[in-house]
């Protein structure tokens, strides 16, 4: 496929695009990608988090789990999944499904675009902290394939505590960083407001970051974000998802967790 | 096995010592400038407060330690021995004014980034240390701080010995941005590693452990212990009353709420905290020859 990623959007540019509420969710890729989607909920310890949304489908016949978090497209839609902001429980619901999955032998898809894990009094008082660290942890030692692929924004430990993946994959508009860039700015400079300088400071497009090995695969999108063309956004996604299925299902259990654990050792 | 029971007697009579012995924070020369308790805003001497271990002799508030101050305070006297001593930041941003900055703190502080690392013995028994220092940027963690924590971890795995971490963190290093967030993938990987080949792993939190430390290592120890109102949590208390404008309540995300709700195993306070690690110890030594 010969398109080309275009460098002429500023990063603030991007978050936008990013943001933008008509942007494909994480629905419309299981909608649109996969077969026979059956939704799996629940923490199992008391808790339903509708921020994070997974289950079991078929990718060109293959079971899979899927596992994203939730946006909403209207005001609405967004309140009731808190506006893809999970809390523990969403967190532990992953953990239950990733387990799951390796118990199975399925290889595990996540999509990633949140805005951070929610910063309320209830998610500290269930966790938040501790439910990161163990998803980041076990998914670090998990034995099957997981590819991560970042659709919208990816905010801080709250994006990180589904993407510890053999292979992260990126929209060209898509944007990865430590924090939000209004919390970047707010937490450096004391003003929030100065979010637009952040952005080109922090390094969080897809081609730094893959300048940097943080990411591995940029998919290229139409001129005005794949909101723009959603069919041919799916179809080069379908195409970097079987190549790199393919590639981590020949290995032995032992060889996915670790180049999965080689790949994150060398982060420096 | 007569050689355990011979072992044991052994340590057994270096925890005796240790409970004869005066913990005194190291100190070593005289400073009489003074000290103002955060909490109650009483003042004291430097030397006072020191061999008070920092804290606060009439609110009982716990006062922030230097790295290698806690190190003193913990190691057995003469016995730590520094890894990864000269470990610097290469500025992976290449962040404008960070190397600079960076160079400032390293002069003033001594020390060349937030965490200080290394093996040493902890009423005689081996262990590999991990201890961080909120006077170095907050005790942020950027690459620095998550390779000398990992390869500390490794060290420790590849020694048979226990790992014993000091957090002390404002959270992940905003000026080295996404390398930074890959530190908690590379420290809670590792953690996950050497847990599953059998190592002890205690987790000590200290005022404050927050976001990207929090939501990593820091928080899945075997044994996880804090000190008295330490602040421990994932988003910090001003985003959050910001997020839902209200006003939080009392003690939120102090040690005591952590223990609460289940997060913590024990709240220690600072003169009880070397007795209570080693007798940890004691109690996860592995036979094994």
């Amino acid at each position: 496929m010969e398109i080309s990623v275009d460098n002429s959007l500023t990063a603030y540019e991007r978050v936008k695009l990013a943001r933008d509420p008509g942007r494909p969710k994480t629905i419309d890729f299981i909608n649109e990608m996969f077969d026979g989607f059956m939704e799996l909920k629940g923490d199992r310890l008391g808790r339903e988090d509708k921020a994070i949304i997974g289950g079991i489908a078929k990718f060109h016949g293959i079971p899979v789990t899927i596992i994203g978090h939730r946006k909403g497209k209207t005001l609405e839609e967004n309140i009731e999944c808190n506006f893809g902001m999970p809390e523990p429980e969403g967190y532990r619901k992953a953990m239950r499904l990733m387990k799951q999955a390796e118990k199975f032998g399925r290889p595990i898809i996540t999509f990633i675009d949140t805005p951070g894990a929610y910063p309320g009094i209830e998610a500290e008082e269930n966790g938040q902290s501790i439910a990161i660290a163990k998803s980041i942890a076990e998914m670090s030692s998990l034995k099957v394939p997981v590819i991560a692929v970042i659709t919208g924004e990816a905010n801080s430990g709250g994006a990180l505590a589904i993407a510890v993946a053999n292979s992260i994959v990126m929209y060209e508009n898509a944007v990865y960083s430590i924090l939000s860039p209004e919390g970047f700015a707010s937490i450096l400079w004391k003003d929030a407001a100065k979010s637009d300088k952040a952005c080109e400071l922090m390094k969080m497009t897809a081609s730094d970051l893959k300048k940097d090995g943080i990411i591995d695969e940029i998919i290229p999108e139409p001129e005005g974000g794949i909101q723009e063309n959603p069919q041919e956004a799916f179809i080069m996604l379908d195409v970097i998802l079987r190549k790199e299925l393919r590639k981590y299902m020949k290995m032995s259990e032992d060889n996915i967790y670790k180049s999965r654990y080689k790949k994150f050792r060398k982060m420096a | 096995m007569s050689g355990i029971f011979a072992n044991k007697r052994n340590q057994l009579f270096s925890l005796k010592k240790l409970r004869n012995e005066k913990i005194d924070g190291g100190i070593t020369e005289e400073d009489n400038s003074l000290v103002v308790c955060p909490s109650c805003k009483h003042e004291y001497t430097k030397d006072f407060i020191k061999k008070r271990l920092r804290v606060c002799p009439d609110c009982g508030f716990h006062m922030t330690v230097s790295a290698r101050e806690r190190i003193k305070q913990l190691a057995d006297k003469g016995t730590f021995k520094e890894h990864n001593v000269s470990m610097s930041t290469e500025d992976p941003l290449k962040f404008p004014g960070y190397k600079n900055k960076i160079k400032d703190i390293q002069n003033t502080n001594g020390n060349k980034d937030a965490v200080i690392t290394g093996v040493c013995n902890i009423g005689g028994h081996k262990t590999v240390i991990s201890v961080m220092d909120s006077t170095f940027m907050m005790g942020s963690m950027g690459t620095v701080v998550g390779e000398k924590f990992t390869q500390a971890v490794e060290y420790a795995m590849s020694n048979k010995l226990p790992f014993v971490s000091v957090a002390c963190s404002g959270g992940a290093r905003m000026q080295e941005g996404m390398h930074s967030l890959m530190q908690m993938a590379k420290t809670s990987a590792v953690i996950e590693k050497f847990s599953k080949s059998g190592g002890f792993y205690m987790s000590i939190l200290t005022h404050p452990t927050m976001g990207g430390v929090s939501a990593s290592f820091a928080t899945i120890g075997d044994i996880v212990i804090a000190e008295p109102r330490a602040l421990i949590g994932f988003a910090g208390p001003r985003v959050i009353k910001q997020t839902i404008n209200e006003t939080l309540p009392k003690g939120f995300q102090r040690a005591e709420f952590q223990e609460e709700h289940g997060f913590v195993d024990m709240i220690v306070e600072r003169k009880d905290l070397k007795k209570t690690v080693c007798r940890l110890l004691e109690y996860h030594e592995r036979n094994e020859d």
